[in-house]
């Protein structure tokens, strides 16, 4: 296995959130009856013609400006010539020569404290096709159109990746990006984020690049881990067995876990590529750019350096708080509440709410603990009403559904006991009935504390505080 | 420039057009007179002109995200040859 | 009974006769001659006797657009809502169109009454009306001879009184060449001029509609209705529309006109050269200033046109897959058999012809030496134009190098019925508006000359031919078996 490298490349097709189509004013909305959605211009009637939707190309400038990626004035959508039942024109409209958003970058973070950066070639609009279905129909394949026109950007990668992890890092970082700029839901399930890999392997050392497959339809990031480790692993296989790669598109198959190759395109690709003589060059100003720029949101590179500057988070928490828009909300949202308690605050989301979210699997936007609730949690450590210990009994109570935290803590009477007459009768009781620890003790057996103090939890039932406890116990067991 | 025919097959493969091959030798003919035509354009020295798509040379006017298509799929179905439980059929592709 | 669309008007306005009357002479006409000329694919009767019902009670009401009650006739790639379009092709021989074309609209907002559908050379490909799946048309002055094309049904209706107007659209020429074969006058608009939406794409950056008419006074009319700006088409103008009938009469005192040396050189018949000398010579008596120019390459024009509308229509027309309209073929076996017989029993010769001559000038190690390539002459062609507008107002020439052929006389060749075109084709190429109005007759079949005017001065153009024509009749010859 070490004497092969694997070079991977990504091509991600990100759905842009428009109301209507790229070129039509049909609606995007998904899960409509079959071709409801598909109007005469994405049926491709003759006839018809297109209209490019505005919003497409500000979305892919807002992306361009976020991977500093360089944005041509000038840009033009072409036709990419293939038959296939859910592609209606018998083309598809995409760009070829001029794309909107040229080369680029990110910076990835495969694992903690690696900095990876990952160059992106392009990022082109196009139109998404419909959809054909092969399980309707006994002896037909069944075509919903619905899809057909639903603007994608296309996002290119260079060929930078070593390994699937540092891949779905890659991806992972493209789709935390597109959902911060609010260009693209990142709905996987619902196809609005699908990852294609090119996958090729060489000795290491080589510098010329080995045959490529394209692995297609992956909708989760651990079948894209999973995908690229299987063709890896079957294309140095086939070099060792003395077999060659073959450049062909290959189809993840979840349930069965391997690739295969895909029959329908097999054969050798001329996509007749052509300026569209329906649509005209998009001309994009410095000040379309300047403006788009400027309204961007705060950026999670950005957000991270602030939580480690401002906040004085560790890099690593930082990093995970801000990889997606939704964790760095609920963070912003429940630090509002508790300002000076961020590293307890970064350690619960962290911890126990990650935790509990992907035992669930539950997105942190739909967790039954809200930021708010979480962060009266914790000022209730802070303020002493309750311990540490305790807090873990009400978050698991919050999380069934039981209330805020203050009602918990009423409800089932887990108030502290921070009334120093209160505790100092428990420890009486406990040291008049175990006079072998006390000797003990007072012999230099530090340790034994840790047993009274457990004792004197105990009785409390877990509410004393246990900076009281020690206190008092150390004064009343002193020789 | 001559076409064979198997060039004209594979045009026709690829612009999915079936030609009866008693048909084949004729096309191969009349592809090959039209690009004898087409190859005048080789007279005439073009380095250095930008290329003109469009007459106008005019640049693209983008429309509002409104939606403004409503559901007309039962008028758009009654000219489709094959369709059933609101999806257009063709014979089963397997992928 | 009224033939010209001015008169139409006039009579409807003045009561003379009601729109359903003269609806119902046309389509006795049009009853008693498409059988012999075969103009139509479709007569729309019940549509054109209640639109002209519809009309009467609007002039009664004094609600009349400008062309209400007016009868037209519609070249069948114009998508009409629940008629027929059929674009001359056994493709959408079963198309029940689910929508109206911009231009329809238009004509339905001003009143017009469709009298029916038009026949042309499929998909608009073809230099003689020979290439319809519904089989050609005859020209009026002399049936042995085409009509033109791709135009040719709507040039002989009119031609022959079957129609007062007709629409057209014009690729490389399929306006100008029928009118001028036809000997009637017919008008090309600048590119982006008139919507292209519900009009059937052959050459996307190419096509262009326009009226067919009897004269230059009638095409102003009907451009006036379909021209203006659509945002459903990208490629349409936003550019106001002048008042085509109010530029008329302005005469052409000073107005320089060009005359290209190539447009008169070898190729052209020398008995049409000396009809156009003498349309000339009238027009230097009404003022005009005239000037010899040079378009140096128009010769390069044929090529650079058939690779650019090739290549566009070889993806253009990928769409008639035989899946959610049109002809399917019988019993396909897999997806490839569908695409593969649909497409190819489906269209005719000449498009199989120049979809697979596009589709492999577009191919892989082919786009640069053929699609780039005609691109760059295509600048190259307008930039000629664009000069020779430095100094003339307007160009003149023939419209075509010889009068109506004889019915299959190029059918066999298919290089030599590109060559018709010459004249024609440049045009489309640079997006200029031009028209052809008749100029005179050889062995009684019509010569048409040709006006070239700059980007968007059809009302220039038009104001020309309409001084010609009155000095000059040859646009009121009617062939004497349709008088």
């Amino acid at each position: 296995m070490s004497e092969w490298e694997s070079v991977i490349g990504l091509e991600i097709h990100a759905q842009l959130a428009t109301r209507s189509k790229i070129f039509s004013g049909a609606s995007t909305a998904f899960g409509a009856a079959p071709n409801t959605q598909a109007c005469a211009v994405d049926l491709g009637l003759p006839g018809v013609l297109p209209v490019l939707n505005r919003e497409t190309v500000t979305m892919a400038i807002r992306f361009g400006a976020a991977i500093d990626a360089e944005i041509d004035h000038h840009s033009v959508f072409a036709r990419k010539n293939y038959f296939y039942p859910d592609l209606p024109k018998g083309y598809q409209i995409s760009q070829y020569e001029l794309p909107i958003v040229g080369k680029g970058h990110v910076f990835i973070s495969p694992a903690e404290g690696e900095l990876k950066e990952v160059g992106i070639t392009r990022a082109h609009l196009e139109e998404d096709a419909g959809k054909s279905i092969h399980d309707q129909f006994p002896e037909q394949s069944a075509i919903d159109l619905n899809r057909a026109g639903t603007p994608l950007l296309e996002i290119v990668s260079e060929p930078d990746m070593r390994s699937a992890k540092e891949a779905v890092a890659y991806a992972r970082k493209i789709h935390s990006l597109v959902r911060y700029l609010e260009i693209c839901d990142g709905n996987m399930q619902e196809g609005s984020f699908r990852c294609d890999a090119n996958v090729s392997v060489r000795r290491k050392g080589e510098q010329k690049l080995g045959t490529r497959a394209e692995l297609k339809n992956i909708n989760s990031f651990r079948f894209l881990e999973r995908a690229i480790n299987i063709e890896i692993e079957r294309q140095i296989d086939l070099i060792e067995e003395g077999g060659s790669v073959v450049q062909e598109t290959r189809l993840y198959d979840s349930e069965r876990d391997e690739t295969r190759s895909m029959r329908s395109k097999e054969e050798a690709n001329d996509y007749r590529y052509f300026p569209d003589p329906d649509l005209l060059p998009v001309a994009i100003t410095d000040e379309d750019i300047a403006r788009i720029r400027a309204s961007l949101p705060e950026l999670p590179e950005q957000k991270k350096q602030r939580y480690i500057d401002e906040l004085g988070l560790s890099d690593y928490n930082a990093e995970l708080l801000t990889a997606n828009r939704e964790t760095a909300f609920y963070f912003e949202t429940a630090l509002a509440e508790i300002p000076t308690q961020n590293a307890q605050l970064a350690n619960w989301i962290l911890g126990d709410l990650t935790g509990a979210l992907n035992k669930a699997n539950l997105e942190i936007s739909d967790s039954p603990i809200s930021p708010q609730m979480l962060a009266q949690l914790i000022s209730r450590i802070s303020d002493d009403t309750i311990s540490g210990k305790i807090a873990k009994e009400v978050f698991e109570a919050m999380w069934q559904g039981e209330g805020s935290a203050d009602e918990i803590i009423e409800a089932r009477g887990l108030k502290q006991i921070t009334d120093s007459g209160a505790i100092e009768s428990l420890i009486d009781a406990v040291i008049a009935a175990n006079p072998e620890q006390v000797e003990q003790y007072r012999a230099g057996k530090d340790k034994v504390l840790g047993f009274f103090v457990g004792q004197v939890m105990k009785q409390s039932q877990g509410k004393a505080n246990p900076g009281q406890v020690n206190a008092i116990l150390r004064e009343k067991l002193k020789p | 420039m001559t076409l064979k025919s198997t060039d004209v097959r594979n045009i026709a493969h690829l612009a999915r057009l079936h030609i009866d091959a008693a048909d084949i030798d004729q096309y191969a003919a009349d592809l090959s007179s039209i690009l004898d035509l087409v190859d005048q354009m080789n007279q005439v020295d073009s380095s250095g002109v930008e290329p003109l798509s469009n007459p106008l040379d005019a640049t693209q006017r983008l429309r509002d995200d409104e939606v403004t298509e409503t559901d007309q799929r039962d008028k758009f179905q009654q000219i489709a040859p094959d369709v059933e439980q609101g999806f257009y059929r063709v014979p089963k592709v397997i992928e | 009974m009224a033939s010209s669309v001015t008169e139409i008007r006039r009579g409807l306005a003045a009561g003379e006769f009601s729109s359903f009357e003269i609806t119902q002479d046309y389509l006795a006409r049009i009853a008693q001659h498409n059988p012999a000329l075969n103009c139509f694919i479709s007569v729309t009767e019940e549509v054109a006797l209640a639109q002209a019902r519809a009309a009467d009670a609007a002039l009664a009401q004094g609600d009349a657009g400008a062309l209400t009650g007016v009868p037209l006739a519609h070249k069948d790639l114009f998508c009409t809502d629940g008629v027929k379009t059929s674009c001359g092709s056994r493709m959408l021989d079963n198309f029940i169109a689910p929508y109206d074309a911009a231009v329809i609209e238009n004509f339905l907002r001003d009143g017009a009454v469709m009298l029916g559908k038009t026949n042309m050379d499929e998909f608009a490909m073809g230099s003689s009306n020979e290439n319809s799946w519904y089989g050609s048309v005859a020209n009026p002055w002399n049936s042995a001879h085409v009509p033109g094309g791709s135009s040719g049904g709507s040039a002989a209706a009119v031609a022959a009184g079957l129609a007062p107007g007709a629409t057209g659209t014009d690729t490389g020429g399929s306006i100008r060449q029928p009118a001028a074969l036809c000997g009637v006058t017919g008008i090309k608009p600048t590119y982006g001029r008139v919507s292209r939406y519900g009009m059937i794409a052959y050459g996307s950056s190419l096509d262009q509609g326009g009226p067919f008419a009897r004269s230059a006074e009638d095409c102003a009319l009907l451009l006036q209705t379909m021209s203006g700006f659509d945002r459903r088409d990208s490629t349409s103008a936003e550019q106001a529309v002048p008042d085509y009938c109010g530029a008329l009469g302005r005469g052409i005192e000073g107005l320089k006109i060009g005359l290209p040396k190539e447009y008169f050189a070898e190729g052209l018949d020398d008995r049409i050269a000396t009809v156009i000398e003498a349309a000339v010579a009238e027009l230097r008596k009404l003022g005009a200033e005239i000037r010899d120019i040079s378009l140096p390459n128009t010769g390069l024009s044929i090529p650079t046109y058939y690779v650019i509308a090739m290549a566009e229509c070889s993806s253009n027309l990928s769409r008639f897959d035989g899946v959610r309209f049109g002809y399917r073929c019988d019993n396909p076996v897999d997806l490839e058999d569908l695409y593969k017989r649909s497409r190819g029993e489906g269209f005719g010769a000449e498009v199989k012809r120049r979809i697979m001559i596009g589709t492999y000038a577009l191919s892989a190690g082919y786009y640069d030496a053929y699609y780039l390539k005609a691109q760059q002459l295509r600048r190259m062609i307008k930039q000629d134009f664009q000069q020779a507008f430095d100094s003339v107002d307007l160009i003149l020439g023939p419209t075509t190098p010889e009068t109506a052929f004889k019915l299959g006389a190029k059918t066999d060749d298919p290089v030599s019925m590109y060559l018709q075109d010459i004249y024609t084709i440049s045009l489309n190429l640079a997006g200029l508006p031009g028209m052809s109005l008749p100029a005179g007759f050889i062995d009684g079949l019509p010569v048409g000359m040709q006006l070239i005017g700059n980007y968007f001065d059809e009302a220039g153009l038009l104001n020309a031919a309409y001084s010609y024509q009155q000095v000059s009749d040859w646009h009121l010859q009617v062939p004497e078996a349709f008088q």
